[in-house]
């Protein structure tokens, strides 16, 4: 962050220190939310950011804490300028902390621009609507879940559920159909465990992916204020590598949850009164500022493309952080722990995830033409399956008919052989609707009421033909 | 001129700021953002900013603009898209790129644009507010009716026919001895209701194309209507439906805080998509304000108001408007923002106090109207609004305070879109109070027996609820023939009726007259079943007939071909009573 520096005055008048917060006496020229240099009595300096100014007092926030700040001896410095991410296509294949620094060893950058890390807004009359589909080579997804160029589509999770390991597969796997074209990844670890920071950077070295990655790492023990600033500054290096560079860009953020929680943690010291479960009542605004910032733009060559992790506390969807991002993003994959425990994987629950722009993303030219009948019908013979199993709990096995005991093996058989599939299988659009075709070949035909006959004759296996 | 003060978030405060109104517009800083006043205290003004603040310093100038927020009126309205505070999208693509940057001034309405202007009254005659004075074709689907602006007339003395810009005078009116010159534009302060001479009630049916609204709970144009739902069930599919297909002459769209993607899905479908009626293109008689939820959060709060009054001056001019706000939560959550910033006193969840009034304001500004001025004519704004409650539980504060004032709810269920049944609008819990004003226009411009089969289906559908408690303790085999029956038709209403796929190209929109024939069908067959039932026929057969999934193909018959699939279908029942099965 040794961006040039343009005037600098300081003040050694702070008058109080708590948490986080600093106030400090006003100087005239500083503005609102840029970006302070606290130099501590031990000679030691943080970066801080105003959060309030008025003519005699400054509040200002401390990125790192504000332990061993002393009124006496500490000053603080204003450069005039906010938060930014120096930019160069060097970038790629780097690793930094939430502040921006690197963190790999690795010289500094040097800048060909500086980005404020807050982005501005798009135009909503220039953007595109997204209908590119990603191949994830995950049979859930492309067969029921399409992820789509310039979509926002978060993972759903539980503690203890495979959200890292499917995620780093996306990763691994996510391409366009028909085009050679790879991803740029950039990936965001906020506040999550060293071991986990690091499983997403080897996987993405063991594959080689890391030379067109970035990171930007705040685990567990980094300073809480700056979660707010990892996923931002992921997110400017993805809108210059898009908008700029011209590359298809996919960004995964992990966790949320950690991310909602600082914001929550800061927003208590600041006093502010909170909305449901003690979180700011703009935090849905403050979470749509960054997955808004996914997206495609008319005529330009990019897109920014926006897998947020979260973990749900408790398992519960109706908590305000899923809630409110399911809210704004385009669909969720929700993590499924009865799945998980039958040793399923991807442990991904067919009946609460959705993806809303999967309609854009199918059919003939982006995939194939039986693609959204095959996706029906798969989703009401597995409901139906599902049903059957509720019932057969209640009234017993034996009361079924022998209709009812087909659809209740085409249910095991879709969990076993559709939704599950290996850790580093990838799979094609077209393997993932063979799949399906064939565990339809079990249940009777005219049941087949979702898909045209044409589809029918084409892609129904022939009777002894199926597996 | 004042001096910034203070800043925190999107709330300025500046001081020497003696002599400001409240909600005057001023410019705030160096790079002259938008702000309103929305409080004075001695010398000091407190400003809501409808930009971000950021780089703001104190001692920055702030300069008042004498006025409060106005809104634009005249041609190039239409089919063009708006911000929160009626900066126009399309000119900003022009003149800055893609990104909204901060300052930016555009004209809501194209100030080099020649349109054509043609008198409806002479030199000569006298006019008094509200009268038209002539008609600009707007779009192929819109005639701007220009009007003498509330609190003007007089003595016209001269009046030009031709091609004119929105500054341009095209009369010369003489009012108290002056002349004083007429333009195309005329400007109205957003929250301010535009006047009208006096209020109808709202009894004609609003169709919307969407057949559980349209048939069991019918929407007035003048009405006003909330749709609250979780995430995930098709709430602002089914607000987009309503501004693409309902019967008005001019609809208006307020994404408010929603997604980026979507209101691009929007903008891009309405340039394809045709109205049924004059297949002209949706685009020509839309509206558009766009603040996705990137956007400023302050502007939002705005942007619903400058909405209702284009959505008043349209209806001036003699039109049926809609105008939908997706959705009222964000904009709820703007003034949660702005009163925490003020430090108010919080009431419910943090929400302001005043949530309830400020929301009643809104959708008051909805009814069916005797215009001002000659000639006499009538027009009507139907208010709808979308609520996003957290965690889908409708116990919150904006889904509580929303339902007293409005007259019409459709309720969305969560439990419906996981069984992807769209639309996810709950039959038991949504209600209108226009069912029985507007029945009467069906029974008119429809049929006389539109109450019959109405009643008749919400009977079934309440039964098929208190039956289905029971099959969950017992298995469905445990019910009587006669309760198996009722399950049927229950269950042949919902997929065949109220579902309804926004995808398809014929069953996206259902005229009234179709959607009573396909109803009447299906309550017909019912009667016939009963009867075959009666004489022994199981109900485990009838399902089987063949005319059951005649009937559920009925929603994907073409236009053309329907009168006769359903005549068909009728004396093929006529048939089967007569010789208990023939051609089912």
């Amino acid at each position: 962050m040794e961006a040039r520096q343009l005037f600098t005055r300081e003040t050694k008048a702070i008058s109080t220190a708590r948490r986080s917060l600093l106030v400090i006496e006003s100087i005239p020229g500083i503005r609102y939310n840029e970006i302070v240099e606290v130099q501590l009595g031990t000679g030691e300096n943080r970066v801080g950011q105003v959060i309030e100014v008025g003519k005699t007092t400054t509040v200002v926030q401390v990125f790192g804490g504000v332990s061993e700040v002393d009124l006496l001896n500490s000053r603080v410095r204003y450069r005039g300028e906010t938060l930014k991410l120096p930019v160069s296509p060097d970038i790629l294949g780097r690793i930094f902390d939430g502040s921006g620094n690197p963190i790999d060893g690795g010289p500094s950058i040097v800048a060909s621009a500086y980005h404020d890390i807050n982005g501005v807004p798009a135009n909503p009359a220039s953007r595109m609507p997204p209908a590119e589909f990603i191949e994830t080579g995950i049979s859930v997804m492309d067969g029921l879940n399409v992820l789509v160029r310039g979509q926002k589509l978060p993972l759903f999770s539980g503690s203890g559920l495979p959200h890292n390991r499917i995620a780093a597969q996306i990763v691994r796997q996510a391409a366009l159909k028909r085009k050679a074209e790879e991803f740029a990844i950039v990936f965001a670890a906020i506040g999550v465990s060293f071991d986990d920071a690091a499983y997403f950077i080897a996987n993405l070295e063991e594959t080689g992916a890391l030379n067109r990655a970035v990171g930007f790492i705040n685990t567990a023990s980094s300073p809480v204020i700056e979660r707010l600033s990892t996923p931002r500054l992921a997110l400017t290096a993805a809108e210059y590598l898009a908008w700029e560079r011209d590359m298809h860009v996919l960004v995964v953020l992990t966790d949320i949850t950690n991310y909602c929680d600082a914001l929550r943690e800061l927003a208590a010291m600041r006093g502010e009164i909170p909305s449901r479960r003690g979180y700011p009542g703009y935090m849905y605004t403050d979470l749509a500022t960054m997955y808004e910032r996914a997206g495609r733009i008319s005529g330009k060559e990019g897109s920014v493309t926006i897998l947020p992790i979260l973990t749900m506390p408790d398992d519960d969807i109706t908590h305000p952080i899923p809630d409110l991002t399911g809210y704004i993003t385009e669909g969720q994959i929700v993590l499924s722990r009865p799945l998980e425990r039958k040793r399923i994987y991807p442990a991904i629950d067919v009946f609460l995830s959705l993806s809303r722009m999967m309609k854009e993303g199918i059919g003939e030219g982006n995939t194939r033409e039986d693609h959204n009948n095959v996706f029906m019908q798969s989703y009401a013979m597995y409901a139906e399956g599902n049903y059957l199993r509720e019932i057969s709990t209640v009234i017993g096995s034996d009361a079924l008919s022998d209709r009812d005991r087909i659809y209740l093996s085409a249910a095991d058989r879709f969990e076993r052989e559709f939704i599950s599939q290996g850790e580093f299988e990838r799979r094609t659009v077209e393997e993932t609707l063979e799949i399906a075709w064939n565990i339809f070949s079990m249940i009777p035909r005219e049941d087949l009421k979702l898909i045209q006959e044409k589809y029918i004759q084409k892609y129904l296996p022939k009777k002894g033909k199926a597996q | 001129m004042g001096r910034i003060w203070r800043v925190s978030g999107p709330v300025v405060i500046a001081e020497e700021m003696r002599g400001s109104q409240v909600y005057e517009v001023v410019d705030v800083g160096e790079e002259r953002l938008t702000g309103e006043i929305i409080g004075l205290e001695q010398d000091k003004a407190v400003i809501q900013v409808y930009e971000d603040t950021v780089g703001l310093r104190v001692g920055e100038p702030v300069v008042g603009t004498g006025e409060i927020l106005m809104c634009e009126l005249g041609p190039g309205m239409v089919g063009n898209i708006y911000d929160g505070v009626q900066r126009s999208l399309v000119t900003m693509i022009e003149d800055v790129g893609d990104f909204l940057l901060r300052g930016i001034r555009t004209d809501a309405l194209d100030r080099n644009k020649k349109w054509e202007f043609n008198p409806t009254v002479k030199a000569g005659d006298t006019v008094h507010e509200g009268d038209i004075i002539g008609t600009v074709p707007e779009t192929g689907l819109i005639e701007h009716r220009i009007m003498v602006p509330i609190g003007r007339g007089g003595k016209i003395l001269e009046i030009h026919k031709g091609r004119f810009t929105v500054l341009d005078t095209i009369a010369v009116l003489e009012e108290n001895g002056d002349r004083k010159p007429l333009t195309l534009m005329q400007r109205w302060p957003a929250r301010k209701p535009r006047l009208y001479k006096r209020r109808l009630d709202p009894v004609n049916l609003l169709v919307t194309g969407t057949r559980i609204i349209d048939y069991l709970f019918p929407l007035a144009l003048g009405g006003k209507a909330a749709i609250p739902g979780g995430f995930g069930t098709g709430k602002t599919v089914a607000l987009q439906q309503m501004a693409r297909w309902s019967q008005t002459q001019l609809n208006i769209y307020v994404g408010c805080g929603e997604r980026g993607n979507e209101m691009a899905d929007v903008l891009h479908s309405f340039k394809k998509l045709r109205d049924p009626g004059t297949d002209r293109l949706l685009q020509e008689k839309e509206i558009f304000i766009a603040n996705t939820s990137n956007m400023p959060v302050v502007a939002r709060e705005i942007s619903i108001f400058i909405g209702v009054t284009m959505a008043e001056y349209f209806r001036d001019m003699g039109y049926d408007v809609l105008l939908v706000a997706d959705s009222t939560s964000r904009w709820a959550e703007a003034m949660r923002e702005i009163g925490a910033r003020l430090e108010e006193t919080p009431g419910e969840e943090g929400f302001p106090t005043y949530l309830g009034s400020r929301l009643a304001t809104f959708y008051e500004r909805s009814g069916r109207v005797e215009c001002m001025g000659l000639p006499e004519r009538t027009g009507s704004a139907t208010v709808i609004g979308s609520v996003s409650p957290p965690g889908a539980d409708f116990s919150e504060p904006v889904t509580q305070s929303t339902l007293r004032i409005v007259d019409a709810l459709y309720s969305l269920d969560v439990a419906l879109a996981n069984r992807r049944h769209f639309p996810t609008i709950n039959w038991l819990q949504s209600y209108s109070l226009y069912s029985d004003s507007v029945g009467k226009w069906w029974k008119q411009e429809v049929n006389p027996e539109y109450h019959a089969v109405r009643d008749r289906a919400l009977v079934t559908l309440q039964r098929e609820a208190e039956l289905e408690e029971i099959v969950r303790l017992v298995g469905p085999e445990a019910l009587p023939e006669n309760d198996r029956l009722l399950l049927l038709i229950a269950r042949m209403i919902r997929e065949d009726f109220l579902m309804q796929s926004a995808y398809h190209p014929v069953d996206t929109y259902t005229p009234p007259a179709r959607g009573h024939l396909m109803l009447a069908t299906i309550i017909r067959f019912g009667d016939v079943a009963r009867e075959l039932s009666e004489q022994g026929m199981l109900v485990s057969e009838i399902s089987q007939l063949k005319i059951v999934p005649r009937i559920s193909r009925m929603k994907d018959v073409p236009l053309e071909e329907f009168d006769k699939y359903i005549k068909d279908l009728w004396s093929d029942m006529e048939k089967a009573l007569t010789t208990r099965e023939g051609g089912m």
